[in-house]
């Protein structure tokens, strides 16, 4: 992430920031290239605005890479976002969703204070079961589960997770397709 | 054919049509300058990299073509981060060649090595690190095309050593296809339409006019859009020389030192119609109180730029000439219905305003002003630098190109020079960059040798780069510099004039040290020393019959006076602080 003053990421932020009305998806279709990423950054860093998740991945062609931005659109007005994103030469095709109208994932993994066998152990699986978790890794101290869905579920995991002691929590940045029926260009 | 990277690279600018490569050489450019030898380009050795950009974007500003300079690695390319960002501000196509280490030795702080991609990332339209030396033509065509198509700006081809000395079997440039990289060109004709509808129903109207009209060469266009509306126009610091001065329709340059009636117009407008121009905050003050009752029409080539700073009525995102050229063509019969337009008709109230405003506030300044004249001066009247630069033109042809530095100066050259034709003022706008005047000049020189031309100079500015006047000495580039030397560096001190109480804090330079004429001379300069006023006029008739060598002239010039009018910093344009002596006359 880049450390220049306006773009803060902020890891852990949960989907009642991320949903609310001054957050927008922005996805961008990038070339495969070095340096791409950091050109994106560091527009943001430049012109101040503020990235609140970040994913980056290649796509069904080589060519391209897919890089999701939540923008926190108080911090500059969208079309301003979409119009200095447009003059980078690496970026190919921008797609701007709004949440209402994106299909949105995320991933979460977390690290909880349960170990194997222990009472709360069983709580755990009940609770990580109801909400379509896994369980993936346990010990003696403590047991790891992830959780793949909406960026609402996910923060409503996180909180359950919380009286069980978080240990470590990561989640990735959130990624989108425009929901069908309402898919625009891009 | 087998080629060196070196020699593909020389012989891809050579396919650009590149005819000059302002620079200077180093370890890891080095391979690159032997094929240089054998070429057909023009090099020209500057003595500092911030002259080879500097002089690169004079070359640009005054032909229109881009500009070429190349620099070695590490501090190399640091030296030239300046132009760039200077390039990049005032839309100026230029193509940095930068060496780098081998790319074996890139991430190693190797001797020399800086992240030169890095670097100047956000002050470039974009860069390429070359890794393969197969790429070399297709990136070098790329690059030429990128600086040159849209908005204009500099980009940057960082150069590894042993991409220079691989070799390669050459193959012309492939088309250059940029998936991501379409900039607009033609209007949309609902756009014009809703344009020309609001211009045609406008009272009071300003065409405002930015830097995008003399790179989109649009200058023909805009003189019929003034003659089919009748409108007034303003051209900002960016934009001098796109409408000549001596057209009554021009009401001057707006911004913090523009003509009065210029701001006034604007202010008071109900419709402006921006024309490659960004609403820049020296041109609009206090943005909330810009133009209050204006509709806008914004016409630029950068989408990014509409909307930015101020939410337009109409946009057209498209190149100034086209969209002009769309715009007078569907004015003509919107006007014809409704006879009657300009000065004499529809728009007579308001041009009866702006000609009382510039009756009333034209640009003055005190001729006669006498003052503590030191030592060694005779007539007992102050070297007013207005007075200077209006000589200098009053000595001078409409095709005479002027270059300025940044300062005081600058804002005098830019309210009393009249300029005539496009592409005849080069100065630094949107970076405002002390050191800028004598290596464009040097450049712009070489770009239009034909061109006799000038640089007006601050004393602070000229110390920055002066040593370029050894390379234009050297390379025979006969460039002629007005120093405006009032022994400060005198923007700055206006402003702890007028904001600071008069607390001078680091402002003083001293009219003495240096010695100008003597360090001219060392430089293989013709000199000259003026105080009087009289001498002003003979001494600018002997520099202009010199051909052979740069010149330079030490002006002494009144160190109190003060750029006016002014809109303080983040002031409203309303509040713009006339010439003391228009200050009673009520508005
Ligand atoms: C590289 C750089 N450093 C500092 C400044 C700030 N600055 C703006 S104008 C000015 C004074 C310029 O002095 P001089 O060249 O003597 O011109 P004058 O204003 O006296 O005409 C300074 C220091 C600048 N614009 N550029
Ligand atoms: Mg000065």
């Amino acid at each position: 992430m880049p450390a220049g003053s306006g773009a803060t990421a902020a890891p852990g932020r949960g989907a009642r920031e991320l949903g609310a009305a001054a957050h927008h998806l922005i996805a961008l279709r990038v070339e495969n290239r070095s340096g791409v990423l950091v050109r994106v950054a560091g527009l943001f860093s430049r012109r101040g605005f503020n990235i609140v998740s970040l994913a980056v991945a290649p796509t069904d062609d080589e060519r391209f890479s897919r890089i999701s931005i939540v923008v926190d659109a108080d911090s500059a007005p969208l079309q301003q976002v979409v119009d200095q994103l447009d003059k980078l030469i690496n970026v190919v095709s921008i797609r701007e969703l709004s949440p209402a109208e994106a299909e949105q994932a995320e991933l979460l993994l977390a690290t909880v204070a349960v170990a194997i066998g222990s009472r709360d152990a069983v709580h755990l699986e009940t609770l990580a079961a109801a909400a379509a978790a896994e369980v993936v890794d346990s010990d003696g101290q403590a047991t790891t589960v992830r959780l793949a869905g909406t960026p609402e579920a996910l923060d409503a995991f996180e909180d359950a997770l919380r009286p069980y002691g978080i240990v470590e929590l990561q989640r990735t940045g959130r990624i989108a397709l425009p929901k069908l029926g309402r898919r625009g260009l891009g | 054919m087998q080629l060196t990277g070196a020699q593909a690279l020389i012989k891809s600018l050579e396919e650009q049509g590149v005819e000059v490569i302002f620079g200077l050489p180093g370890g890891a450019i080095l391979p690159v300058y032997d094929p240089l030898i054998d070429s057909s380009i023009r090099h020209v050795l500057v003595r500092h990299e911030q002259g080879a950009g500097h002089a690169a974007e004079g070359y640009a500003h005054v032909t229109g073509r881009p500009g070429v300079a190349m620099v070695t690695s590490g501090p190399g390319a640091t030296n030239i981060v300046t132009p760039i960002a200077d390039a990049y501000m005032d839309s100026i196509p230029l193509v940095v060649v930068a060496g780098q280490v081998a790319t074996a030795s890139i991430g190693t702080d190797a001797f020399q090595e800086v992240d030169t991609t890095g670097i100047t990332a956000g002050i470039t339209k974009h860069n390429w690190l070359v890794t393969d030396a197969a790429d070399i033509p297709d990136v070098v065509a790329e690059a030429f095309h990128v600086a040159t198509t849209g908005r204009p700006g500099p980009v940057l081809v960082d150069f590894p050593k042993d991409v220079a000395n691989a070799t390669m079997s050459w193959r012309p440039a492939a088309p250059v296809s940029l998936p991501g990289y379409s900039p607009p060109a033609e209007p949309a004709p609902e756009a014009i339409r809703a344009a020309a509808a609001l211009i045609a129903a406008a009272e009071r109207p300003v065409l405002y006019v930015g830097g995008g009209v003399l790179k989109a060469e649009a200058w023909d266009g805009l003189a019929r859009l003034v003659e089919v509306t009748g409108a007034p126009v303003v051209t900002t610091l960016m934009a001098r020389g796109a409408f000549p001065d001596s057209d009554p329709h021009h009401l001057g340059m707006p911004g913090m030192h523009g003509s009065y009636t210029a701001v006034t117009a604007m202010q008071r407008a109900d419709l402006l119609v921006a024309l490659g121009a960004r609403f820049d905050d020296r041109v609009t003050g206090k943005v909330s109180a810009f133009a209050p009752e204006a509709k806008i029409v914004h016409v630029d080539i950068d989408r990014a730029e509409i909307g930015k700073v101020r939410r337009p009525d109409v946009a057209v995102a498209a190149d100034c000439r086209l969209a002009i050229e769309a715009l007078v063509a569907a004015l003509r019969p919107l006007l014809a219905e409704r006879p009657g337009g300009g000065a004499a008709g529809r728009l007579a109230p308001w041009w009866a305003q702006l000609e009382e405003w510039r009756r009333r506030f034209p640009f003055t300044y005190d001729r006669d002003g006498r003052g503590d004249l030191g030592a060694g001066r005779r007539s007992g009247r102050l070297l007013k630098p207005q007075f200077v630069i209006e000589q200098l033109r009053a000595a001078t042809d409409d095709e005479t190109i002027l270059v300025s530095g940044v300062g005081q100066h600058q804002m005098w050259a830019a309210q009393h020079w009249r300029f005539e034709r496009p592409r005849s003022w080069v100065n630094s706008g949107g970076l405002g960059t002390m050191g800028f005047a004598v290596p464009a000049a040097l450049g712009a020189k070489v770009g239009r040798p034909d061109a006799t031309v000038w640089a007006v100079d601050g004393d602070g500015c000229f110390q920055m780069t002066a040593q370029e006047l050894v390379t234009a000495t050297a390379e025979r580039i006969p460039v002629k510099v007005a120093i405006c030397n009032n022994a400060y560096l005198g923007m700055v001190r206006q402003w702890q004039h007028m904001f600071y109480e008069e607390r001078y804090s680091e402002v003083y330079l001293s009219p003495d040290l240096p010695d100008y004429v003597g360090w001219a001379e060392a430089m293989g300069c013709v000199a000259m020393r003026v105080s009087e006023p009289e001498e002003v006029l003979p001494a600018i008739e002997k520099a202009n019959d010199v051909d052979d060598r740069p010149v330079v002239i030490d002006f002494r010039t009144d160190s109190m006076e003060q750029v006016y009018p002014m809109v303080p910093a983040g002031a409203s344009n309303d509040d713009i602080v006339v010439h003391p002596s228009q200050a009673g006359s009520p508005r």
